[in-house]
């Protein structure tokens, strides 16, 4: 193909440039637009500057929706990438039905967030239940219900990135290793970490971008409950916007902050990588 | 001699280990499978506990569940939307990918960094304007959604088909247009049955995320149709009160055709899920 096939234009991209200017462009050029007005309707804005910004904290709700998410997000990106890495040291030491222990840590991956949040509420009120009280009796009990649920969720899909990373390691390494004696922790220490790196700055990331977007397990799991203390900043700017805790303009302008935010752990994990490649090459 | 036999003892030690977490994953799916057949009320405080002949209700929650939710409906309804989009997906992105990662000019390269650019987006920030939007015209129907997810889907989906194209060595297409293809049947011809592999990771990546996907469907047709995810939330109702029972036999319900699919082709779906993870 070459320049004079510019007339195949309209067939090859002309559709997908289309929908993707409905679903994504113009949407996403109206919220930077909107959220400097007010407004019902898209069509009946008023500019109202960074009035919209300043209404953001005007109630606690975002706040405690940014806290709890950082909160959220640290806890479980620590607890998920220990555990699916130890796991993934274990599924790779060649023992009988690996492949099996595979297929069942990743299985909760595919489950849907909705789904697996009543899955979760059932559970954890059952447990609860034997001390009197419910999910949504504290915000405690809903933070480490989020993290239970999503360490149950992720384990399996970090656990198999890990077991790629491990796999990838030329194994002559690992056997000079073994011939000069070098003791199982050594080896995990020098060779392995080392050489799994690039395996834990994507899993970081991803566990990082997951959890601070999470929204359909939260909205299952607690909605919430109790009074807004475990909505996370998805569910809140959701509620902003569709359960009358503000106006829609004040909804947007926190979905600007909230992309802001995962474009700006987007763009250091971009650094991050290419600062790696560039040391190594 | 000696170091054998205790590789051997460690290795029985670590499998049982690994036996003991496979059970504690599975126990949350079996506790709901079990309370699906226990009456609504024997399940929120004691959902450890088996059925006994008291509470056992047979296939009751499933019968009540379905029709109280129009659960066939909805099955329905996330079969059709999804396998719809996953292969327009496929089709439209695919043919962008190779046009804009061959004809290279300005407006092509900034198109293919708007894509990329578009996977970073949090839906929060487009979710109200794209609402809006697609009311407008009049696309908050079934046949819309399919539209609104190749727009959704095309960023990550552009993104990877080009990485793949970048790999296929150009006299390919080249003596295809020599011997007197036109570009639409070099596509089809030559293109489409290499992008074979880098397909199978789009086609699941995205019929994953459609299939279990809730809020942008609900806020598009919710009212009108409903998707699993939708009709297992509608579930919880507004008054506070959710039949239990119905709830764990829907749970059930949503999970199966998960699971088949997973069984049936978990190769391609561990391979294509590492593949669309390394998209940095």
């Amino acid at each position: 193909m070459n320049r004079k096939n510019n007339k195949y234009f309209p067939i090859f991209v002309l559709p997908t440039l289309l929908a993707f200017s409905i679903a994504f462009v113009i949407p996403f050029l109206l919220g930077i637009g909107l959220s400097f007005t007010e407004f019902t309707t898209v069509t009946n804005a008023k500019w109202t500057g960074l009035r919209n910004y300043s209404s953001i904290f005007a109630n606690k709700d975002f706040l405690n929706a940014l806290l709890f998410t950082v909160k959220f997000v640290l806890v479980s990106v620590i607890t998920v990438n220990i555990f699916a890495f130890f796991m993934a040291l274990m599924l790779t030491r060649k023992i009988k039905g690996t492949n099996l222990f595979r297929t069942v840590f990743f299985m909760p991956n595919l489950i849907g967030g909705i789904v697996l949040g009543y899955i979760w509420q059932l559970i954890l009120n059952g447990i609860l239940y034997h001390y009197g009280v419910t999910l949504t009796f504290s915000p405690v009990y809903g933070f480490w219900g989020l993290v239970i649920l999503m360490n149950w969720q992720m384990i399996g899909y970090m656990m198999v990135i890990y077991i790629a990373g491990i796999q990838n390691i030329p194994s002559d390494v690992m056997e000079a290793a073994k011939i000069d004696g070098a003791s199982p922790f050594q080896i995990l220490r020098k060779i392995t970490l080392p050489l799994v790196a690039p395996s834990f700055t994507i899993c970081l990331f991803l566990t990082m971008s997951n959890s601070f977007k999470l929204f359909d397990q939260n909205l299952a799991l607690t909605a919430g409950a109790p009074s807004r203390k475990t909505a996370m900043l998805a569910l809140d700017i959701y509620n902003t916007f569709y359960a009358g805790n503000g106006t829609a303009g004040v909804g947007q302008a926190k979905a600007v902050i909230f992309f802001i935010i995962v474009a700006a752990i987007a763009f250091i994990q971009l650094r991050v990588t290419r600062g790696r490649e560039g040391t190594t090459e | 001699m000696k170091m054998k036999q205790t590789a051997g003892f460690g290795n029985i030690v670590l499998t049982a280990f690994l036996t003991a977490l496979s059970i504690i994953f599975l126990l949350p799916i079996f506790i709901v499978v079990v309370n699906s057949f226990k009456g609504k009320f024997y399940i929120s405080e004691k959902p450890f506990v088996l059925p006994t002949a008291k509470t056992f209700v047979n296939f009751d929650n499933y019968v009540n569940g379905i029709s109280k939710i129009g659960f066939l409906h909805a099955a329905g309804w996330s079969f059709y939307i999804t396998i719809c989009s996953v292969v327009v997906i496929l089709i439209f992105a695919s043919m962008t990918a190779w046009y804009i990662t061959r004809v290279k000019n300005k407006f092509n390269t900034t198109l293919y960094y708007v894509f990329a650019f578009s996977m970073v987006v949090p839906f929060q920030m487009v979710m109200f304007t794209m609402t809006k939007v697609a009311n407008i015209l009049h696309l908050d129907n079934p046949l819309g959604i399919i539209l609104i997810y190749l727009g959704f889907g095309s960023g990550l989906s552009v993104f990877l088909f080009s990485g793949f194209v970048r790999s296929i060595p150009i006299e390919l297409e080249e003596a295809a247009m020599i011997d007197g293809c036109s570009p639409l049947s070099t596509y089809g011809r030559v293109i489409l049955p290499v992008l074979k592999p880098i397909s199978v990771t789009v086609g699941i990546l995205n019929s994953m995320w459609i299939w279990n996907d809730y809020l942008l469907p609900s806020l598009l047709i919710g009212t009108e149709y409903r998707t699993i995810p939708i009709a297992i939330q509608y579930l919880k109702g507004g008054y506070g009160s959710i039949d239990m029972g119905a709830m764990m036999a829907m749970l059930v319900l949503a999970i199966i055709p998960i699971v088949v699919f997973y069984l049936v082709c978990q190769r391609y779906i561990i391979e294509g899920v590492i593949a669309g993870s390394v998209k940095g």
